[in-house]
């Protein structure tokens, strides 16, 4: 069986927050879908809560402190990312942004991400599409069509969780687990690497 | 092995008393430390190169030479010369000029800068950073070591028939090192040349430090300028020292919040630990910088930043007291005995040009004009004798 790696990135703030419940539920929904491909996942979760001073940090001196910097490389080196935040103030989270913005600039391009958000109503669900999704466009990241959202109202349904949730939680994890299942196990692009000769750097070329 | 200072310039308020230097006491300051700094036994001082405030270095070979006139031993440094926006004849003309002045007691360290608005303040543009600093580079040497240079590039006006005035003293241009953090196009550029590779090491984690040094050794040994274990390596410092350590870090610590770089981020505890920074005793920042040999190999050349976040002249003296009586003392003699003899030490001038088998002038005599064959000077004693 082939193994792939999929890193979950969660934004939420409280303890417990429905942005990890989420994260969570799409980590298994890629996990099963991968599993019926005969495809192997390992999944980490990071929270980015926990690395929040490192972040800062991060943004201004430079360089990530060695914790964050642990969570970068994973989330870089991963096959596929899921990636959950808080819609606040019409957009994701600061926190959400700013772990984003300390990565290097070409980091996740080509990489197959999911992306979803929870908030309070369901009035914020097209910040997904107005603020994630261009987001990790620029990133030149692969984003699955399905991006999902979960308002308070969607935790409630049947066994804690709404059946409409439920069905976009599937999608987007099949979605993601396709993506990831149909390429090679990825490695990531090494900043310190040298990608050209010198003779063609004085060249111009 | 060298041991000296480097300065940013920075022209910033002691957070302690609320007070800004002037441009013109900065400037003056620069001179003090750098007479203190031959005093103390440390062999180079560089300065930075930067054309907005807070800084004051922007004319580096005009305060180079300043000093060069004041001291006797220490070699005269960069750190760095913008090797992206500043032309490389003017580079080529200038530290010529120095290397006259000072009987080359300088050489210099290529850097390409880092803030976007100075680059088309200059006509080039950040994105072009590299490229500016492969091909401007390139030229400047061919500049030193061509009498005559006919030349085409990306960036430049051409140039034909162009002869950089003054020619390098004794026949030798000055020794060049390459300033860069994490790009290996840089390192790749200084194995190139047999060129030394100096690492800021200062404000990253060791971690950068190493694999760049790794690469850069790797790289000078591809190009055959000797094995990677004698590749010429260059590190930054960062220290701050008291007889007590706690006194060290209860002096620094408010330097440390709010300094421009790293200033209102992490904990100095964080720093310390995180980057090569060292806030404490003698003994502490000897045992740390003889750390750096473990992840870099035996090194040619140390440079500590001391005179940045505001610190008063007075400060940044004793600093060079402490430096040069209890640790540069102890560290030459301990990286000397670990040191392997096929290691070199930094060229110097006098290496250099015993190098190349002893000085030779090289003055380039101004040559007849093409139509009448006749020389200025021929010419100048025509109408004299007339």
């Amino acid at each position: 069986m082939t193994t792939r790696r999929i890193a979950v990135v969660s934004a939420g703030l409280s303890q417990p927050s429905s942005t990890r419940l989420l994260a969570d539920r799409l980590a298994q929904a890629v996990r099963d879908d991968l599993m019926t491909r005969g495809v192997e996942a390992e999944v980490t979760v990071h929270e980015l809560r926990e690395h929040a001073h490192d972040i800062t940090n991060a943004m201004l001196t430079g360089f990530a402190p060695t914790g964050l910097q642990a969570v970068i490389d994973d989330v870089v080196s991963a096959d596929g990312l899921v990636v959950v935040t808080p819609i606040f103030t019409a957009s994701y989270s600061g926190l959400f942004k700013s772990f984003f913005d300390v990565l290097e600039k070409d980091a996740l391009a080509g990489k197959p991400v999911l992306i979803a958000a929870t908030a309070g109503t369901a009035r914020h669900s097209l910040a997904l599409e107005h603020a994630l999704r261009p987001m990790f466009a620029y990133l030149r990241a692969v984003v699955v069509p399905t991006a999902v959202f979960a308002a308070s109202e969607d935790w409630g349904g049947v066994d804690g969780i709404s059946g409409a949730l439920q069905a976009r939680v599937h999608r987007g994890g099949a979605e993601l687990a396709e993506l990831v299942a149909a390429r090679a196990s990825s490695a990531p692009a090494d900043p310190f690497a040298l990608t050209t000769s010198f003779e063609d750097m004085l060249a111009g070329r | 092995m060298q041991f000296g200072i480097f300065t940013v310039g920075d022209v910033t308020t002691d957070p302690t008393t609320g007070t800004t230097p002037t441009e013109h006491e900065r400037i003056k300051a620069t001179i003090e430390i750098a007479k203190k700094a031959e005093e103390v036994g440390l062999d180079v001082f560089a300065t930075g190169q930067h054309h907005n405030p807070p800084f004051i270095p922007s004319a580096p070979t005009t305060t180079l030479a300043y000093i060069a006139a004041q001291t006797k031993r220490i070699i005269l440094s960069t750190s760095t010369t913008l090797i992206t926006t500043t032309d490389p004849v003017r580079i080529a003309e200038d530290y010529a000029t120095l290397q006259h002045l000072s009987d080359g007691r300088n050489d210099l360290m290529m850097g390409r800068g880092n803030t976007g608005p100075v680059y088309p303040w200059f006509g080039k543009d950040i994105r072009e950073g590299i490229e500016l600093a492969v091909e401007n580079y390139h030229l400047l040497r061919r500049l030193w070591t061509e009498d005559v240079v006919d030349w085409e590039g990306k960036f430049r006006t051409p140039l034909q028939g162009f002869t950089s005035t003054p020619r390098p003293l004794d026949g030798v241009a000055p020794f060049v090192w390459h300033g860069s953090i994490r790009s290996p196009e840089i390192a790749e550029q200084a194995a190139y040349y047999g060129d030394g590779f100096f690492s800021n090491h200062i404000f990253w984690p060791a971690s950068h430090t190493e694999r760049m040094i790794a690469f850069y050794r790797q790289r000078f040994e591809h190009y055959g300028h000797g094995s990677a274990d004698q590749a010429i390596v260059g590190l930054g410092g960062q220290v701050f020292m008291r007889k007590n350590s706690q006194d060290a870090v209860n002096e620094f610590r408010p330097y440390f919040d709010s300094a421009p770089v790293y200033g209102h981020g992490p904990s100095l505890e964080d720093f310390t630990r995180e980057t090569p920074l060292t806030v404490g005793s003698p003994q502490q920042i000897i045992e740390r910088t003889l750390g750096f040999r473990d992840y870099v190999g035996d090194y040619q050349r140390q440079l500590w930043l001391m005179d940045h976040a505001g610190l008063p002249l007075k400060t940044v003296l004793e600093q060079l007291d402490i430096l040069g009586e209890e640790v540069v003392p102890v560290l030459r003699k301990e990286f000397a005995a670990l040191k392997p003899d096929h290691v070199p030490d930094a060229p110097t001038h006098a290496s250099l040009v015993a190098a190349a088998g002893g000085g030779r002038d090289t003055t380039v005599h101004a040559t007849g004009d093409d139509v009448t064959g006749r020389s200025p000077e021929a010419d100048l004693q025509e109408e004299v004798t007339a």
